[in-house]
């Protein structure tokens, strides 16, 4: 069942095909119709406001800027604000390890997901209801009651201000709801196709590489997602423990902004538009999944 | 974790669904927990270890350097004393607010205006595309939402500042992130903007599971939109609206990035949280026995929160599977 609920939050991306009663209705728009679609849609520009007035002022000659305010059309495209903060603080440099960091934290979030899920849905081990309560313990818990601990042990085991810290920590962290979500699925495996692997000599591990794996490919994608844009926005743990500039993050990097650039407007909106970029390519590549994850949780 | 975490908490009861024993599994089954040892030891070292070691922390006199010195509850007493700690939790109760409370209000409205009235009359492209226009805040890192709105809120040059003025209402512009009385309600205003996105899909999946007749029904009874609203939107929606409050709430104790970013909990302590307490009380002041009892206090919280969720959705589900059989 549950696999199927996986996929069944895809409706609602696109809504179910309307009961032809609602079809004659349609054409009836009336004027109440469009004050009604005016207001929904004004409030859908009042929420992009803020991404419009970073892009049309990252452009903006500083001059222009103090001239004309933030509103204005730029009277001219000039890269120099983008280039001085991509240059000025090595974007580049926190891109790479962004990606580098959410890419390895989403893979082995979703193996360590995919391997706890296996014992406790399909191997229904005991006191899994007690390792799942844990599970959930370990992300609904604040990262605060943890961090300097963490802090603490990272430095005795020469993992602080390294990648490889902080991808060991948020991988464990996300993979505790990687379990949580894919037990559920594997918990409702259908038994006949388990049943027929093993009299067929399957070993374990044969069964969770060659059926579990397969089936569970959608799922583990929308998890995997997530995992790489949850890791992308995370702030606090990569903030305590990855203090130096040549590991900071996306995230990281912006944050730490605050108080700087203060003079210089163009410079913030430039900055702005940089850490945007990123996460808008996520939402236009992934826009379904996203919705389909956000959906997982709570529906029903 | 960001606030697309929000989504993350109420998955618990499905897992546990009643398990038929099998015949010559119990042996098999011992090989099972080899698989689960890698999770397990990830939990030890990422979550068990270090959550004890912070419970120790909060009884101890540590300031980073040197041993931790055993006090007992000292942390926990100084604590109830001190009106930082009062304020921060005052605070989460305004965070609840503008993160639960008002996001689910908008959102509610917002998703059965899209659902029930945009999408029949101007198609469900229509009603899809402004979805994506409101989530789309939810996927900014919360450091970049922060970082564009301080720019936004900034007194000289900030867009609201100065189109104020160019409105001819300058006297209305305002320090706004500098303003002890005012910082609090700029940041309610950008997690509003933040956490809409977020209701609006979730209640928008919850009506598409909402049965078109009761619609219908209402309709062929002459019931106006509003009446259809209150008497079959509110009461379909209710374990949506549930989950998303508690889930909120939860995200909305936690709540830390935006305040770093932007305003350090300042100006004064007009909008401290527990989380940047405890950071700041870690990092800064370098009480680390102290800011492990915040944390400790935050972590209990937390739990009652979601404990109330847990018990929530298990009751809810129950009924459910019953109902299936």
């Amino acid at each position: 069942m549950a696999v199927d609920s996986l996929e069944k939050p895809a409706a609602t991306v696109t809504p179910p095909s309307e009961p032809s009663a609602r079809r004659i209705k349609r054409r009836k728009r009336g004027v109440s119709g469009w004050v009604v679609l005016t207001l929904v849609a004004g409030l859908g520009l009042l929420m992009l406001f803020p991404f419009w007035i970073a892009i049309i002022n990252a452009f903006k000659p500083a001059p222009d800027y103090i001239a004309n305010g933030p509103v204005s059309l730029p009277t001219e495209l000039d890269f120099s604000a983008l280039v001085d903060f991509w240059g000025g603080v090595d974007f580049n440099r926190k891109l790479l390890n962004s990606v580098v960091i959410s890419g390895s934290v989403a893979l082995i979030a979703v193996a360590l997901s995919l391997l706890s899920a296996f014992a406790i849905g399909i191997g229904r081990i005991r006191g899994r209801v007690w390792i799942l309560a844990l599970f959930m313990l370990a992300f609904t818990i604040p990262q605060e009651a943890l961090v300097y601990p963490l802090f603490v042990l990272t430095r005795d085991l020469g993992l602080y201000d390294t990648m490889t810290g902080v991808i060991v920590i948020l991988a464990v962290l996300q993979s505790a709801f990687g379990t949580y979500m894919l037990s559920s699925v594997l918990g409702t495996f259908p038994p006949e196709v388990l049943e027929a692997a093993r009299l067929d000599g399957a070993t374990r591990f044969q069964v969770l590489r060659l059926v579990v794996l397969p089936l569970t490919r959608p799922t583990m994608a929308v998890l995997m997602t997530f995992f790489f844009i949850w890791t992308w926005n995370d702030f606090f743990l990569p903030l305590v423990l990855l203090p130096s500039a040549d590991n900071q993050t996306v995230s990281v990097a912006l944050g730490a902004l605050s108080g700087q650039y203060t003079s210089d407007p163009t410079a913030l909106a430039a900055a702005s538009l940089a850490g945007i970029l990123p996460a808008l390519v996520f939402f236009l590549l992934f826009q379904r999944t996203l919705m389909r994850g956000v959906n997982l949780g709570a529906v029903k | 974790m960001s606030s697309a975490n929000t989504a993350s908490l109420n998955t618990a009861t499905h897992t546990v669904a009643p398990r038929r024993a099998r015949k010559g599994t119990s042996e098999r089954r011992g090989g099972y927990w080899w698989y689960i040892l890698p999770g397990a030891i990830g939990f030890l070292a990422v979550v068990a270890v270090p959550f004890g070691m912070n419970l120790w922390y909060s009884l101890t006199s540590f300031r980073g350097v040197g041993d931790p010195v055993f006090i007992g509850f000292e942390n926990y007493q100084r604590l109830l004393g001190d009106p930082l700690f009062w304020a921060s939790f005052r605070h989460s109760v305004v965070f609840i607010v503008a993160m639960a409370i008002l996001p689910t209000a908008i959102g509610v409205v917002v998703a059965a205006v899209l659902f029930n009235y945009i999408s029949p009359k101007f198609g469900s492209k229509v009603a899809s595309f402004l979805r994506a226009t409101y989530y789309l805040p939810q996927i900014l890192p919360i450091a970049v939402a922060g970082v564009l709105w301080k720019w936004m809120y900034q007194p000289q040059y900030g867009i609201i500042n100065t189109t104020l003025r160019d409105l001819g209402l300058g006297g209305l512009a305002q320090n706004w992130l500098g303003d002890s009385d005012l910082a609090i309600y700029a940041v309610m205003n950008v997690l509003v903007w933040l956490q809409i996105g977020y209701t609006v899909v979730v209640f928008m999946a919850g009506l598409s599971r909402v049965d078109p007749a009761l619609y219908e029904a209402a309709e062929l009874d002459g019931a106006t939109w509003f009446q259809q609203f209150r008497t079959i939107t509110l009461n379909q929606l209710r374990p949506e609206i549930a989950v998303v409050l508690i889930t909120t709430s939860v995200a909305a104790l936690k709540v830390f990035a935006p305040i770093f970013v932007l305003t350090r909990g300042g100006p004064g302590t007009s909008t401290i949280v527990p989380a940047y307490f405890s950071f700041s009380n870690f990092f800064t002041t370098t009480k680390v026995g102290y800011g492990a009892a915040v944390a400790s206090v935050l972590a209990l919280m937390i739990s009652v929160v979601a404990v109330a969720l847990l018990r929530y959705q298990t009751r809810n589900s129950e009924g459910f599977e019953d109902g299936r059989g």
